[in-house]
């Protein structure tokens, strides 16, 4: 049977992790390689590597990070952050990257989602959405460049686009519940996840046990993200993927 | 040394990077020298069976592969290089495979709450006594990304899966060894595979 995916997310920034590790006897908590090796071992099913670096040599750096990581793990990843043409997917997905994501540039122009599909395949194209809830409280909208700029787009409708145009993947985070610790979206999450013919991967308001359970029972998602949680060891995931288990959800233990 | 196929195909490096990770030397040619010297071959690849054909048979690499199975060398066909070995995929309707095996490759049919491609880990009902699943227990999780599958009459099936329906996910059939999933991308159980590949 097909298993719900649980995916630790990394923020990288000039090569390294930028927020707390806490796993111990890892000598160096910030390199990605041995952060994502201790995921790996811990059970993770993919792991996420949201890449902020800014300066100019951005993208020499992310290659470098994708060629350490992908020598050294041997389960799924999926590399965004500032990714903006055809030549970022060609570099990133030849360095060893299984799937990129991309959130700004598909919002300016959706047809990058059609020409990755086109060149490299869909399972390899995540289209990533930061979506908030509107003031009047029917739907929620579509920001870009983190968050920042609300596009004044329905999410569910941008979902379907990216969908219909190529996308494999959504990674779906709510800037609502994100940092709440109060749980995932549920609404939002299974909204999109209805109307998308592709796996959807839930971000956003991770704080317990309990809200994985929901948002790929009741939710509709594929597959949870977190990032803090995992980080800060507050939830292992041998331990939720027990639980997991215990509650009925196929997951590979 | 193990010849991994170069056409032109996706996932290449990462099926390197796996096998120079278990300490196999390994060289990414296309070259029919090469392979056909080579102590075992590999055929990779991720992206559409149609398109892979052209480029097998336009560099004259299907006739380089057909020499290498014949010869009796170890082969190995990992997901689309699964599919190509049989006799032609829903993808490219009318454009013939390698043919090496019986068996034709099929589209997941649509079925409301399965979404298409097959995107995960999926456990595998393994047949006993495999080369492949050498030490390997029944019900291991590996990595798929596909949404076509393969269905078999020959005897050759190494494990079984499913999703939708029960599909075969790896086959054994002398020198020619394949899986559908992503042994490259399947943790410690798929560098166990390629290990035991590696060791036959």
């Amino acid at each position: 049977m097909l298993t719900k995916r649980i995916i630790p997310c990394l923020d990288i920034k000039d090569g390294r992790v930028v927020k707390g590790i806490n796993f111990v006897n890892l000598r160096d908590a910030g390199d990605p390689v041995e952060t994502a090796s201790a995921y790996d071992r811990a059970g993770a099913d993919e792991l996420v590597f949201l890449d902020i670096t800014a300066s100019s040599d951005a993208r020499e750096i992310k290659a470098d990070l994708v060629r350490k990581i992908s020598e050294a793990i041997f389960i799924p990843f999926t590399v965004g952050g500032g990714i903006r043409t055809i030549d970022d997917f060609k570099v990133i997905l030849r360095e060893g990257a299984d799937k990129v994501a991309v959130n700004s540039a598909a919002i300016m122009d959706p047809d990058l989602i059609a020409r990755a599909a086109d060149k490299f395949g869909s399972q390899c194209v995540v289209v990533a959405i930061d979506a908030k809830r509107r003031p009047d409280g029917k739907g929620w909208n579509i920001f870009k460049n983190g968050g920042r700029i609300d596009m004044g787009i329905d999410a569910v409708e941008w979902a379907e686009k990216a969908y219909r145009l190529g996308a494999g993947e959504i990674l779906l985070t709510s800037m609502d519940c994100d940092g709440t610790k109060d749980g995932y979206d549920m609404e939002l999450t299974r909204t999109i996840s209805e109307r998308v013919g592709i796996p959807v991967i839930a971000s956003g308001g991770a704080g317990k046990k309990e809200h994985f359970r929901d948002v790929l029972t009741d939710g509709k998602a594929d597959a949870a993200l977190a990032a803090t949680l995992f980080h800060y060891k507050e939830l292992e995931i041998s331990d939720l993927k027990k639980y997991l288990s215990d509650e009925g959800i196929p997951v590979r233990i | 040394m193990i010849a991994i196929v170069d056409y032109g195909a996706g996932n290449i490096r990462s099926v390197e990077k796996a096998f120079r990770f278990i300490s196999e030397e390994t060289t990414v040619t296309s070259d029919e020298k090469t392979i056909l010297s080579a102590e075992k071959v590999v055929l990779p690849g991720v992206g559409a069976f149609g398109d892979a054909m052209q480029k097998l048979n336009e560099s004259g690499l299907t006739g380089t592969i057909k020499k290498v199975v014949e010869k009796g060398t170890p082969f190995f066909g990992i997901c689309l290089g699964l599919q190509l070995l049989f006799e032609g995929s829903d993808e490219a309707p009318g454009v013939p495979g390698l043919g090496l095996i019986k068996g034709y490759i099929h589209r997941f049919p649509d079925t409301p709450g399965f979404k298409i491609p097959e995107i995960g880990w999926n456990s595998l009902k393994i047949t006993p006594g495999t080369k492949l699943f050498k030490g390997i227990e029944d019900g291991a999780f590996v990595y798929f990304v596909h949404s076509y599958y393969l269905n078999t009459p020959e005897p050759v099936v190494a494990a079984k899966c499913n999703y939708i329906l029960d599909f075969h996910a790896a086959v054994e059939k002398d020198n020619i060894f394949a899986c559908q999933f992503h042994p490259e991308k399947s943790g410690s159980v798929g560098l166990e595979i390629l290990k035991n590949f590696a060791a036959v």
